[in-house]
């Protein structure tokens, strides 16, 4: 299991599943469920034009992760009816789906571009993952206070002239970063399972902020650790076990927020 | 025939176009009822995860050697009833739950299609499920499919106004001695028929566009909500039967290579949700006052 050949995919998926699990607290403090879903699905093309092409797929993810930021913050991540989302989401995926039918192994393509691959991750492949992992945690530093403030008390946070839109699409474009870092490894569908499941159960756990920021990225490591531990002995796709355990997760918090409120009432 | 002269020789005549083009129409109708209403209650993301669990009971369905249809309409309804039953109080918390749900489905779906490519028995299962299956439907498939889009009309005939009522003031319906939560089953049993037969037309993981797509174009053409789903129902069978002959001719356009069907109704859907609401939106629906 920790075999030469491993040790990159166990290197990639761990850094991924710390930057999804940091911007995935915001993401479930925000309900920015929708956005966080359609990001990763929405660079679906540009991993298939990359695999069309025979190119290295991070530009081109990037390209379209930041395309559907820029829109998606341009729409109003919380229009009414989340129409552009919706529709951002499926003509990017049937743009991919396009490109994936030139493929001579068509199915298989579509299987891996949806739900992973990560055996066989190469040392540049670690080196970019590293880079977009380390770009989107210093941001995520940066940007934690305000982003805090406009996220649990937009009053506050507009006395104290934050610059609110700004700070939402400097949001969604951190989405985009971890979206591009993990697309390739695990999957354009189960990004989002790694940014939610982890974090919505951390926040039922506790209502510190900070401790619900770390339980998120704890939780999250746990989860691609025993997915890709899977993958290996199971033959499982790793997108599988970190759609299920996301769900997993939630459910563990519902019981402790459930049972802590018991305790409390007495 | 001369109306029709510009289809392709043999394109009514073929089986597979015809029973595309049923199934095609049923899933326009179904989807814009449900979308339009789906769209007022501002639910477009729990739609969309219905559709990606519903993708796990295709993929089931498949896995048992049945026809993915059943599959289909077990995973919607399953999901549709499991999101109603958490007990949700605020909108961000429903988007949660509807996000857990569709991590789930999507896992499920990895899961079994997994399972079914490296057994070798289907190597085309993951694109059959998520991206639709119009052109390789089995002869069989009218029956149901017509039974689907029956049922879900009756559903919309016979509940109309209380749909409506429950979808835009729950607390009106009440005191009118409606239930808003049957109506919010008999929402989701018509949500579950639009998912499954758009399933089939376009593919799990595209059928929100059949859902929301013409829905919200209509919504912003029209103000009136029955109105509203005719206008989406044109759009989606224009779109539908639309993407269905242009699928059918990019075999000439591009040496021989289809495009993919769901792609090609999509392209229709989103063009004209981008084209049709600048050009006539002022001409069919008068500006709000204030």
């Amino acid at each position: 299991m920790f075999a030469d050949y491993m040790i990159n995919a166990w290197i990639a998926t761990s850094l991924v599943a710390v930057a999804a699990g940091m911007v995935g607290f915001f993401v479930v403090v925000r309900g920015a469920a929708f956005a966080a879903h359609a990001l990763p699905l929405g660079a679906f093309p540009g991993l298939a034009a990359a695999w069309l092409l025979g190119i290295a797929p991070w530009s081109l993810i990037l390209a379209f992760a930041g395309l559907g930021a820029f829109g998606l913050a341009r729409s109003g991540e919380k229009a009414p009816h989340h129409t552009a989302t919706a529709l951002w989401l499926v003509s990017m995926l049937a743009l991919g789906n396009l490109l994936l039918s030139r493929m001579h192994a068509y199915s298989n393509a579509v299987f891996a571009v949806l739900f992973g691959e990560v055996l066989g991750v190469s040392n540049t492949q670690v080196l970019a993952v590293a880079a977009i992992v380390a770009v989107t945690v210093i941001a995520m530093a940066l940007l934690y206070r305000p982003l805090l403030l406009s996220t649990l008390s937009p009053d506050l946070a507009a006395a104290a002239a934050l610059p609110e839109r700004r700070i939402a699409t400097l949001f969604l474009l951190i989405v985009a970063l971890v979206t591009s870092a993990a697309l390739p490894l695990v999957g354009a569908s189960i990004v989002f399972s790694l940014m939610v499941g982890p974090a919505s159960a951390a926040r039922l756990m506790t209502d510190r902020p900070g401790w619900a920021l770390g339980l998120s990225v704890l939780l999250a490591l746990s989860t691609v650790w025993s997915a890709l531990a899977l993958a290996y002995e199971a033959d499982w796709p790793i997108g599988a076990f970190v759609g299920v355990m996301g769900a997993v997760w939630y459910g563990v918090g519902r019981i402790v927020r459930w049972q802590s409120g018991r305790l409390r009432r007495g | 025939m001369t109306l029709l002269s510009f289809l392709p020789a043999g394109f009514l005549d073929s089986g597979p176009v015809q029973r595309a083009l049923v199934t095609g129409a049923v899933a326009a109708v179904i989807s814009a009822i449900a979308g339009v209403l789906t769209l007022i209650r501002g639910q477009s993301f729990a739609g969309h995860a219905l559709t990606d669990v519903s993708a796990a009971g295709g993929a089931a369905a498949v896995l048992f050697g049945a026809g993915p249809l059943a599959g289909f309409l077990a995973g919607a309804l399953v999901g549709g009833f499991g999101m109603e039953t958490v007990e949700l109080r605020r909108r961000s918390e429903r988007d949660l739950v509807a996000g857990i749900m569709l991590g789930l489905g999507l896992g499920v779906s990895a899961l079994i299609l997994g399972r079914i490519v490296s057994s070798g028995s289907n190597g085309g299962a993951p694109v059959t499920i998520l991206f639709g299956s119009l052109f390789i439907l089995p002869p069989g498939v009218i029956l149901p499919v017509s039974i689907c889009g029956a049922v879900a009309v009756v559903l919309a005939a016979l509940f109309t106004r209380p749909l409506l009522l429950a979808a835009l003031d729950p607390d009106l319906l009440t005191v009118q001695g409606g239930s808003p939560r049957l109506m919010r089953l008999v929402h989701l049993t018509m949500l579950a028929l639009a998912v499954a037969v758009s399933s089939l037309t376009v593919g799990a993981i595209l059928s929100t566009a059949f859902l929301i797509g013409p829905a919200a174009t209509a919504t912003r053409l029209s103000a009136r909500p029955g109105r509203t789903m005719a206008l989406a129902a044109i759009l989606g069978l224009i779109a539908g039967w639309g993407g269905i002959l242009m699928s059918y001719k990019s075999y000439d356009w591009t040496d021989g290579h289809a495009w993919p069907v769901s792609f090609c109704i999509v392209a229709l859907i989103v063009a004209a949700h981008l084209l049709l609401p600048p050009v006539f939106g002022r001409l069919l629906k008068p500006r709000q006052k204030g």
